[in-house]
């Protein structure tokens, strides 16, 4: 039994030296959870690896696997990543938690990037974007625009992420417009244009005039193009398509920046494990261009809280708050700790209904 | 014009041959379309069928076919008795889910707690939600004469919503910060379905396959309840005569695949997966299917189909990672594959004639 | 909670849109199954239907030469499952799920440059006068060609099935392909004709979704739509109309429960998802009692020398 394991750690570590010296070349790996052509998640998550592509030219190779579901899958694909020599690895799914740390256990040399998780070691940093700073910029947005007071929002699976968008808009749209009303429909997919689509449809039909969506394809959009009368924010991708409207303004995953940065640091040897939350302020969050059809005075204050947020001027999540349930949370002028951010697995007073469980 | 002529006998060299002939046939044609895509066909072929048997990385990879071999072999051993006697499970994805649901519930209910009985009960929970889980569609088939292929089909998806219900809800990690899935099975001695030999892929769903693979080879050969099975197949109607009972077969024949696909779903979840979550389920339910017929519905076939499926699976993420194919490419690859296999089935039983005139 | 920010006659008419995708596939599908062949690869004929009429709508700027095209696409699919399953006699299940694993991945590569494109739109009948009257007018008059089509299609196959010829001899096919045989039709031209029609139904009903109710490409965007459409006809217990029925009885439960959400209501989401299949069974349970309602041959293979 030893002996096996003396024979696997050797011959896996004759394979890496061979093939660290076979080229001088970086060689960086990306894991996919969809296909590149999703429109959404996966699909920038490519754009950010073409974008490490260009800067560096001959002095990187990229690979990637597509539609690799979490589990024993991700760990193979990574493992053979690993073994053809990969420098850094990307897992750009939390599911891939568990499958990143086991192999990072084993190659300590290789490094890993894991996307959205909270388990890091020596050589597994973790990266995420504060999507809820651009949520806060589409809820003043949306308070503002709404005439029925009735914003829509699709939401994916009541997982922290999710929850504190939902609150980061609806405390924005609130601060406007004391009035406005935010329904929620869980649709328990990331990714189901024709789901999307019905429950685009279902909150429009009651009365939503702003569709804020949590899931990743442009059906909304179009759903809100054919009611009329309506607008929605791009989710992951710019949607611009769909501008100036239905589609007033997006949030954009920007990852490009985080990957070129990191290899970059592969390449000079600086490389050490990191957890990078960014949002705004890196350009990991980008908000997409704010159509013509929001008035002037709106998109310039929406435009300043966006710059307040990136400058670190203004916390999203700034006293005084309370929860749903009317206990106390943040005092005044008080702002979230990441901790609590990162597992929030309530709503702020306002928000109406429960988080299915 | 070419007629069809039926053989007296099945032809022992065709069905041994024609494997053969239509893995060279998906070679040429999935090289023609990897080489439209701009991938030397060469190398394409060479990395998904040679790479992860006798490449650089062997070592690793050939593990790894058994840990994905080793769920289909199991599944499709129990749907192949069925099979052959004309009871159609096609919902093993439904009852694989179950089976892990149970199993990792069982397990998540003793945390933390270390004892030896903890697997055990974990493993016969297994096999008894995937046997519960086949046995609606059984009881309903022979209660009401329902008809099996689609109720056993809606209950995947009834076990898919189970599946999301248990991961956000009760079996969620109390220590994950709120993210969807169950505690890690690997963390928990008692509850980890390790491998028995490091670095091998040997774990118990392994070893249990390979039992399965055993086991239908005595009872179809060597068993009453096998001739039975293949005469209910057969001919349904010898069957009743020769004393058969339908609705006892029915149930033997759904329970066992339920409880295989089960069994194959718990050493799934408490071994290489690690957890429950929302897709923990990756198709292999619906795959085992295909293997089963691959195999022909005999046991040693089964064994080779499970192989050779877990072949064209790795080989095809290695050939993804280092030439750059798409995953599209790979399942295209894999259809072709399972088309050139299924037609070619035709000469095993059939003998092609030159006929002139008459048309078949 | 708030159920009068429903609108009845909303739900009802986006009902009728999601529904139609199922409908158009099922009713392909019925036909194929009363000819006695059991295609299981009805997604994958979806998706390829959805990225053609995709594609050629798309380059041609015309959604209906995009359904003409569509309908080419699922056909052409299904003409590898006739391969299969009536001229080398494979398993049809089998040939089934294969045929599906085949479609997801082709038409992947099909629209690897279409992604995030916007279709030409397809638009709506709004028939003057009808389409006025309250509640009926929105709910019945004001939708696009392609919804109309396939209620027409319920009617017409339901009709040439019962009344016609070609009703009779594909029944016939369906129910004792050998005595069929006997009578000297022919058993796997009939066969091919319907599972290319089912093929070309699917495709119709893949781009609909495509083109009028998302409307994108994005791969994998059917997301089980064949499934449920494979569950609707036997719910329908081969009868056209039923089928009609249950398209908007499957179609409308998602519907309703993204309604009822939307209205406050606390559903359990996930318990309610699984609703319309834990429906079908009992239905399947219940309509067990009618013994009559499948056809005979489904799923078996036919050979002239049997």
């Amino acid at each position: 039994m030893k002996l096996t394991k003396l024979l696997t750690g050797a011959a896996m570590a004759l394979g890496l030296a061979s093939a660290a010296l076979a080229d001088e070349k970086v060689k960086v790996g990306f894991v996919y959870v969809g296909p590149v052509g999703d429109g959404g998640w996966t699909f920038e998550h490519n754009e950010g690896r073409l974008a490490v592509e260009e800067e560096f030219g001959d002095k990187v190779e990229t690979v990637y696997v597509e539609n690799v579901a979490e589990g024993p899958d991700a760990e193979r694909v990574m493992t053979q990543m690993a073994l053809e020599g990969a420098d850094l690895i990307f897992t750009t799914s939390f599911g891939y938690m568990d499958p990143t740390i086991n192999v990072a256990k084993k190659f300590p040399k290789v490094m890993f990037e894991h996307a959205t998780g909270y388990k890091r070691s020596d050589n597994v940093s973790t990266y995420s974007a504060r999507f809820y700073e651009g949520r806060a910029v589409q809820g003043h947005i949306a308070g503002k625009m709404t005439k029925s007071n009735t914003v829509g929002y699709i939401a994916s699976f009541p997982i922290p992420e999710v929850i504190r968008g939902i609150n980061s808009a609806y405390i924005h749209a609130a601060k406007v417009n004391p009035d406005v009303q935010f329904k929620v429909v869980w649709v328990y997919t990331w990714f189901d244009p024709a789901k999307e689509a019905d429950a685009a449809k279902a909150l429009i039909e009651q009365g939503a005039d702003v569709i804020l969506q949590h899931t990743d394809s442009t059906a909304p959009q179009a759903a809100a193009q054919e009611a009329g009368g309506v607008i929605t924010f791009g989710q992951a991708s710019d949607m611009s398509q769909y501008a100036p409207l239905p589609r007033v303004s997006s949030i954009i995953d920007n990852w490009a920046p985080y990957y070129v940065a990191r290899t970059k640091a592969v390449m000079d040897g600086t490389w050490e494990s990191v957890d990078t939350w960014d949002g705004i302020s890196t350009g990991m969050v980008k908000i997409g261009e704010i159509s013509d059809a929001v008035p002037a005075d709106v998109k310039a204050e929406a435009l300043a809280m966006a710059k307040a947020i990136g400058a670190g001027e203004y916390h999203p999540f700034t006293g005084p708050l309370k929860k749903q349930d009317g206990s106390d949370w943040l005092g005044d002028g008080e702002t979230a700790d990441d901790g609590t951010l990162a597992g929030m697995n309530f709503y702020v007073e306002g928000v109406e209904g429960d988080i299915p469980q | 014009m070419i007629r069809l002529e039926k053989r007296p006998q099945p032809s022992q060299t065709w069905s041994m041959a024609t494997p053969l002939v239509a893995v060279v046939a998906t070679m040429i044609f999935g090289g023609a379309l990897f080489g439209v895509l701009g991938t030397n066909p060469l190398a394409a072929i060479r990395t998904i069928f040679f790479d992860p048997l006798f490449g650089e990385f062997a070592f690793y990879y050939r593990p790894q076919l058994l840990v994905k071999g080793a769920p289909l072999v199991l599944i499709a051993i129990g749907l192949s008795l069925g099979f052959k006697a004309g009871i159609w499970n096609i919902g093993a994805e439904g009852q694989y889910i179950i089976g892990a649901l149970v199993g990792a519930g069982i397990g998540l209910a003793f945390y933390p707690l270390e004892a030896w009985y903890i697997f055990p009960l974990m493993i016969l929970g297994g096999a008894f939600g995937g046997f519960v889980w086949a046995a609606i569609p059984a009881l309903l088939k022979v209660r009401f004469g329902t008809n099996e292929i689609l109720v056993s089909l809606m209950l995947v998806y009834v076990a898919e919503q189970f599946l999301a219900s248990m991961s956000l809800g009760l079996m969620k990690n109390p220590e994950g910060f709120g993210f969807p899935g169950s505690r890690n099975l690997q963390e928990y001695a008692s509850a980890h379905n390790t491998e028995l030999i490091a670095g091998s892929g040997m774990h118990l769903g392994v070893v249990f396959a390979f039992i399965a693979v055993i086991f239908a080879y005595v009872l179809l050969n060597r068993h009453m309840l096998g001739f039975q099975i293949r005469l209910t197949g057969e001919a349904p109607r010898a069957a009743r005569f020769a004393g058969v009972k339908p609705a006892r077969l029915i149930l033997f024949c759904l329970g066992t695949s339920g409880a295989l696909a089960g069994l194959a779903g718990l050493f799934e979840v408490s071994g290489p997966a690690g957890q429950i979550n929302i897709d923990f389920n990756v198709g292999y339910g619906f795959t085992a299917i295909i293997v089963a017929f691959l195999g022909r519905l005999h046991p040693v076939g089964i064994l080779l189909a499970g192989g050779l499926m877990a072949l064209t699976y790795i080989g095809g993420e290695i050939a993804q990672g280092q030439l750059g194919l798409p995953a599209a490419a790979i399942q295209v690859f894999q259809g072709m594959l399972l088309f050139f296999l299924l037609a070619l089935d035709l000469l095993t039983n059939f003998r092609l004639r030159l006929a002139k005139g008459e048309v078949a | 909670m708030d159920l009068s920010a429903i609108n009845p006659v909303l739900l009802i008419a986006s009902l009728m849109v999601a529904a139609t995708p199922l409908l158009l596939a099922a009713i392909g599908e019925l036909v194929a199954e009363k000819a006695g062949v059991l295609n299981l690869g009805v997604e994958g004929m979806m998706i390829v239907g959805a990225i053609s009429g995709f594609a050629i709508s798309v380059e041609t700027g015309s959604p209906l030469l995009g359904f003409c095209a569509a309908a080419v696409g699922g056909a052409v699919l299904s003409l590898l499952f006739v391969i299969l399953t009536q001229y080398a006699l494979a398993n049809q299940v089998a040939s089934g799920l294969a045929l599906t694993l085949f479609g997801l991945g082709i038409s992947s590569l099909m629209g690897q440059s279409y992604v995030g494109l916007k279709p030409p739109s397809t638009g709506e009948i709004h028939i003057p006068l009808l389409s006025d009257i309250p509640v009926i007018g929105p709910i019945l008059f004001q939708h696009d060609p392609i919804l109309y089509f396939g209620i027409a299609l319920v009617a017409i196959v339901w009709a040439l099935l019962k009344y016609s010829r070609v009703g009779l001899i594909l029944r016939a096919v369906g129910e004792n392909h050998d005595a069929a045989h006997a009578l000297g039709y022919k058993v796997v031209r009939v066969r091919t004709l319907a599972i290319l029609f089912g093929g070309a139904c699917a495709g119709l009903g893949g781009a609909y979704i495509s083109l009028i109710r998302v409307p994108q490409w994005t791969e994998g965007m059917t997301a089980g739509v064949g499934w449920i459409a494979l569950a609707l006809v036997v719910f329908a217990s081969w009868k056209p109309w039923r089928a009609l029925i249950g398209a908007y009885l499957f179609g409308g439960i998602t519907v309703l429960q993204l309604n009822l959400q939307a209205a406050g209501v606390a559903i359990p989401v996930e318990y309610l998802a699984m609703s319309p299949y834990i429906i079908t069974i009992l239905v399947l349970v219940i309509l067990s009692a009618d013994k009559s309602s499948a056809p005979a041959s489904l799923g078996r293979i036919f050979h002239a020398s049997n």
